[in-house]
């Protein structure tokens, strides 16, 4: 009845398959459904899969699809090389596998018939978003400690297999995410985890708000968070570089407040993607943000600041590597400084860069932080910490190559990481938050913050 | 296995106080580690039913959660249904829902045993609660157990015209449920899809659709009265709902409009004849030109729906914004489809999953349409982090993109690439240069140069690559390669790729009188070699003697007849079989037909060159954002988008009764809210409809009237929340 698969060792149910594997290859489109209604349901399954391929948690919303489905993404994963690399959409003869992987899971859908794929994909994300928002991290550990409530979410969240309920504040309401307090106290009184009120939200005009919301301590933050994302060339001249700003807040207000936020320099967002609460038609002829927020923690708004507008890029890299013909060892050396920081510190400086496959090992010391280098992985990593301007961090030394391999073609790419606090790089400032529709008077605080996101340097 | 027996052990040390409280004998904390092992699964079981037997709910649900985490693991627990079932009614509600959730996994395989609860759902569909009557709703349909199909219409008929729309939302999705378990219900729940259609809560919306997508796609005729009301929802949909919407009313559209592509494809016509009857007077070309605008306008329906969908580009959902984009890909006029670029390019930024889908979807849109993507061409390139499928797809985006102005930017970008250590990327590079090579002649020997160059790379995959993209290229233009194709030979003897060697060695062949002295040396190497050589290389060989002793039989015949000895005795049947086939065609004998007298014909044929084309090309013939798009072929429960008819249906099908609807809404509501029942929520003319969308996205408004926001929008808030 169980099939063998998690239980058994992980070869038994792979050599089956490659009976079948010739499927795979095999048109689906012959296999048209005996009656024209079996085809319908937009989700049929989710299987959780985690690193070694143990199927860890499995949910149905239709007829149980066999989880001997998944050999098929097996296969695949298999192919290839990295977990990255395995194709989102896998066909098989009767089911196609849609999958996301984050957190080192794999979340993979099982589906019966045509959908757009971005519909499943954009699910299975919110679903990991929601676990993570239930449970702070989002690991197997985790899902399987707290396996009853992970169920009943997923219950809520589709129904036959087409989303429900996918807000978190409505999934709260119905399903109260486990604390510890709250895991004694049930201990202890025998409550539940459901709410024990009805969501009232859902039928609300404001799904996305729950209701009878109460603070002592009314507040607002608001957090803008921009990442750059550059490509270096090795003469230290920008390729690409654009910016990726989100508004990220934190909002605990009574009852239900109307909020506008404006902005002093609107016209600096190219393109904007909003959470459902904001109005389309008020950012469109006042560029003001006018909501009514969820509760909590939310993302009110990303957007994205063109690479035509010249982006400031606040560090620069000097490097210096090389390998000569002939010789098994090679010179590596970076330095790291500030450039266009408007003034403000630059902390959390991190240098990552793979090296190529000949490379043995590093000998390197560093000006100030920790590195280490992984011969395994041949990955380099340097924790720099803060970027001292009067005395710039730098990372020196000798690199030993396999004897005999002649010299690497590419030197490696340079990622980095940084933050730098108060500063929006793109320049902007928010101008003020008013709220209406209720009496008290909040407290309200704005955060800036500037981030590398895809930060390359070719050398 | 741990992390497992970890689970069970915790959940049970939870259990432990409150069951020592209860003296429950069952469980003792002693044995946590007995729950997660398969020798105990009877015994447990046993404990399970006790537990669930028992007049404590703790213990019930205590029972529940261990029975939910074994569906979990996929373990079998069917056999505790009849102790399981008897909970349906509890006063929990989460014993409740636990056991709702046990009964939608087993009650298919314990139909009768499923009965029993029925009763309970029937009686919680009456329960003056309107969350209560919906769940009951959601769980006696998602049973499937084919004995209560009569009771599940019933049920839904009934829900159909609750009041409440949640009801009613519960109510389109049991129609699918319901159809899956049954199909010969078709014609009923077309009925009552045709009823929920009419509704006018965006909540039902979405999933109404949903179920019109699934029962009964064709029925477009049921889609005409309430086209207006969806395309003025729209934004107001939850967002899931959306994109069913969208990919619903773009089918539509493609049924009931005629093209807005056409009208361009006149104009040049037009402006083509115009050339050539250039002594009309300019008047005459004038009026002309104003006929011929004036016979495409388009229908204020199709205007209406892309108008309402742009906004939609601005949501946060990767889904909704592709939604959009496709349909503004297959329905809006080429200049118009421009807009939705920029929001592409914006969810590139988001996870690879997603990404993946969009460069599919962009590499299709790029091939016809370059212009689209042309701004946005520092967005594709590629990082060294991305995983090797994204790398490729962006390098098929910039190939594509790749014109006459940009050409030496993109060289110098690939430059970089051909030096990755992602090897696969690497030869993908060398591939795309050579299609920007033929594509755009002006680069062709500047790429030419370049793929010789990366001959002496060091790395083979690189190497070979770059030997089979260079034939490629040589076919096309091969007069004046005399050089390269020396250099190539003098390479065989390092090169160990098969792909590469035949490459070689085809081209050598082909061209062999370009080369008189080079090739029967190149044969005689070869022949050396042609035991160890791989079957693709063998083949070559074959062709390459026989191509020699057509032109230069003299210097070549002994080794050709070596050749073909060898040829004949070797493992493979393809290469014995070839054989067999030369030595007929080029040494004659009296058995040999007729055709050995062409055989310099057949061998040394003009070839055409080949062609290097995009994989993406053509496929938008499959509706872009789709599963068969993703896939290159169809896949289970397509839906085919038609092409434009010639002629538009009438369009007075869409025209919906002012009158009647106010009165239906307002039955709806109960009484009707003073004077201004219809201008609140949507009515037919445009700025209207600006306005509630304006209010109504946003602003689910609230009763809050406190607030200044404008007037009108305040009342309509309030009308609207009412």
């Amino acid at each position: 009845m169980l099939p063998a698969r998690g239980a058994g060792p992980a070869g038994e149910a792979r050599e089956e398959l490659s009976g079948g594997g010739a499927c795979v290859e095999s048109t689906f489109g012959g296999f048209a459904p005996a009656q024209p209604g079996a085809a319908a349901a937009m989700i049929h399954s989710l299987f959780l899969i985690n690193a070694s391929g143990d199927i860890f948690l499995e949910k149905h919303w239709k007829s149980v699809v066999s989880r001997s489905v998944c050999d098929y993404f097996f296969e695949a994963q298999e192919r290839a090389s990295e977990a990255e690399n395995v194709p989102p959409v896998i066909p098989t003869p009767h089911h196609y596998l849609l999958s996301v992987y984050r957190h080192k899971i794999f979340f993979v859908a099982v589906i019966q018939s045509e959908v757009p794929p971005l519909f499943v994909i954009e699910f299975l994300h919110r679903v990991v978003d929601t676990f993570q928002d239930y449970f702070g991290v989002c690991s197997e550990v985790i899902i399987k400690d707290n396996v009853v409530v992970v169920y009943e979410v997923l219950e809520e969240m589709l129904d036959n297999g087409f989303p429900l309920a996918t807000e978190s504040n409505i999934l709260k309401e119905l399903i109260k995410p486990p604390t510890i307090l709250r895991t004694v106290v049930n201990t202890i009184t025998g409550s539940t985890n459901v709410g024990d009120q009805l969501p009232t939200g859902q039928l609300s005009v404001v799904p996305w708000r729950r209701t009878g919301v109460k603070y002592t301590n009314n507040e607002a933050y608001f957090d803008v968070i921009e990442e750059i994302d550059a490509i270096i060339d090795k003469s230290g001249s920008t390729i690409t570089a654009e910016i990726q700003g989100v508004i990220d807040a934190c909002v605990k207000l009574t009852g239900m407040p109307d909020l506008t936020l404006s902005f002093m320099n609107p016209r600096l967002l190219d393109d904007v993607s909003f959470h459902p609460c904001v109005r389309f038609k008020r950012w469109e002829s006042e560029r003001i943000l006018s909501f009514i927020p969820p509760d909590g923690n939310f993302r009110l708004l990303s957007y994205h600041v063109s690479a035509q507008n010249l982006v400031a890029i606040p560090v620069y890299v000097k490097h210096n590597i090389s390998f000569r013909d002939g010789s098994s060892l090679g010179r590596f050396e970076i330095t790291v400084g500030p450039k266009q920081t408007m003034g403000k510190t630059v902390e959390g400086v991190m240098v990552t860069s793979q090296m190529p496959k000949s490379v043995l090992n590093m000998t390197l010391t560093p000006s100030q932080g920790t590195h280490v280098f992984d011969p395994v992985t041949k990955l380099l990593s340097w924790d720099v910490g803060k970027i001292n301007p009067q005395k710039l961090p730098s990372l020196k030394g000798s690199v030993s190559l396999q004897a005999g391999t002649s010299k690497p073609d590419e030197n490696p790419t340079i990622n980095l990481q940084f933050k730098i606090q108060q500063l929006a790089i793109s320049g902007l400032k928010v101008n003020r938050l008013d709220m209406y529709g209720e009496k008290y008077k909040p407290f309200k605080g704005i955060k800036y913050m500037t981030k590398a996101g895809k930060f390359q340097v070719r050398t | 296995m741990s992390g497992n027996g970890l689970t069970y052990s915790e959940q049970g040390g939870e259990a432990a106080p409150e069951l020592a409280q209860e003296a429950a004998p069952t469980v003792t904390p002693s044995t946590p580690a007995a729950f997660g092992l398969f020798s105990s699964d009877t015994k447990k079981n046993e404990d399970l039913k006790q537990m669930l037997e028992s007049s404590k709910d703790s213990a019930k649900l205590d029972a529940m959660k261990r029975i939910v985490g074994m569906i979990a693991k996929g373990k079998n627990a069917s056999e505790l249904f009849p102790a399981v079932v008897k909970n349906v009614a509890s006063k929990n509600i989460e014993i409740k829902k636990l056991v709702y959730v046990y009964l939608m996994r087993y009650a298919e395989e314990q139909q009768d045993l499923a009965l029993l609860s029925i009763s309970t759902f029937q009686r919680a569909l009456k329960d003056p609660n309107q969350l209560i009557r919906a769940s009951a709703l959601r769980v006696l349909s998602s049973i499937r157990v084919p004995i209560i199909v009569p009771i599940m219409m019933l049920a839904i008929k009934e829900a159909s015209s609750d009041l409440s729309p949640y009801v009613r939302k519960n109510a389109a999705h049991a129609i699918q449920k319901l159809y899956s378990l049954d199909p010969d219900q078709k014609e009923m729940l077309i009925e009552v899809i045709e009823k929920l259609l009419k509704d006018r809560s965006t909540l039902v919306a979405g999933s109404v659709v949903m179920a019109f997508e699934e029962v009964c796609p064709d029925r477009i005729d049921l889609i005409h009265k309430n086209y207006r009301k969806l395309c003025n929802l729209l934004v107001d949909v939850e967002e899931w709902g959306q994109v069913v919407i969208i990919h619903m009313l773009t089918r539509y559209a493609r049924t009931q409009f005629v093209s807005p592509w056409k009208s361009r494809r006149f104009l040049e016509d037009n402006a083509l004849k115009h050339e050539n009857n250039f002594y009309e007077s300019d008047e005459e070309q004038k009026e002309k030109d104003q006929k011929l605008k004036t016979t495409y306008t388009m229908d204020p329906d199709h205007r209406l729906l892309l108008r309402n969908t742009k906004p939609l580009l601005q949501s946060r959902n990767a889904a909704v914004v592709m939604a959009v984009a496709q349909l503004y890909w297959h329905l809006a006029p080429k200049s118009e489809a421009g807009i939705v670029s920029k929001s592409l390019v914006r969810l590139l930024r988001s996870n690879r999953e997603v990404q993946y889908i969009v460069l599919q979807n962009i590499a299709t849109m790029s091939i016809q349409r370059k212009g689209m993507f042309e701004p946005y061409l520092k967005s594709f390139y590629v990082r060294s982090t991305d995983p090797t499928m994204i790398k490729t797809l962006k390098l098929e985006i910039l190939t594509n993109l790749a014109n006459e102005a940009n050409i030496s930017t993109l060289l110098r970008e690939f430059q970089t690439y051909v030096k990755s250590q992602d090897k696969q990327f690497a030869a993908a590079t060398i591939q795309a240069i050579g299609r920007c090579a033929t594509n755009i002649t002006e680069v062709t020997d500047t790429c030419l140069n370049g793929l010789v160059c990366l001959l002496s790379n060091r790395d083979e995959i690189v190497v070979a690559e770059s030997v089979v993209v260079i034939k490629k290229l040589l076919q096309t233009q091969p007069a004046h390669h005399g050089e390269i194709i020396k250099h190539m030979a003098k390479l065989l003897d390092n090169i160990t790729v098969p792909v590469a060697r035949a490459s070689i060695l085809w081209l050598i062949g082909e061209y062999c009188e370009r080369v008189p002295k080079i090739a029967p040396d190149v044969l005689r190497k070869t022949a050396k070699s042609f035991t160890n050589e791989d079957d693709l290389v063998k083949l070559q060989i074959l062709n390459l003697g026989a191509k020699l002793y057509l032109t230069n039989s003299k210097q070549t015949k002994l080794l050709t007849q070596y050749v073909l000895n060898l040829g004949k005795y070797d493992q493979s049947y393809d290469i014995r079989d070839r054989t067999r086939f030369i030595r007929q065609l080029i040494v004659p004998n009296e058995k040999s037909g007729a055709l050995s007298k062409y055989a310099k014909k057949i061998f040394l044929a003009q070839k055409p060159a080949p062609l290097l084309e995009s994989p993406f090309k053509d496929r938008d013939h499959f509706q872009l954002g789709t599963l068969s798009h993703t896939l290159n072929s169809r896949a289970t429960g397509y839906l085919e988008l038609s092409d434009w008819p010639e002629v538009a249906p009438d369009p007075s099908v869409r025209n919906v009764d002012v009158a009647e609807s106010a009165k239906e809404w307002t039955g709806i509501l109960g009484k009707p809210k003073k004077e201004k029942p219809t201008e609140k929520f949507y009515s037919e003319s445009e700025e209207e409809e600006d306005e509630s969308a304006s209010t109504s996205s946003s602003g689910k408004c609230l009763e809050s009237t406190a607030f200044s926001l404008p007037g009108k929008l305040c009342l309509q808030n309030c009308l609207v929340h009412k």
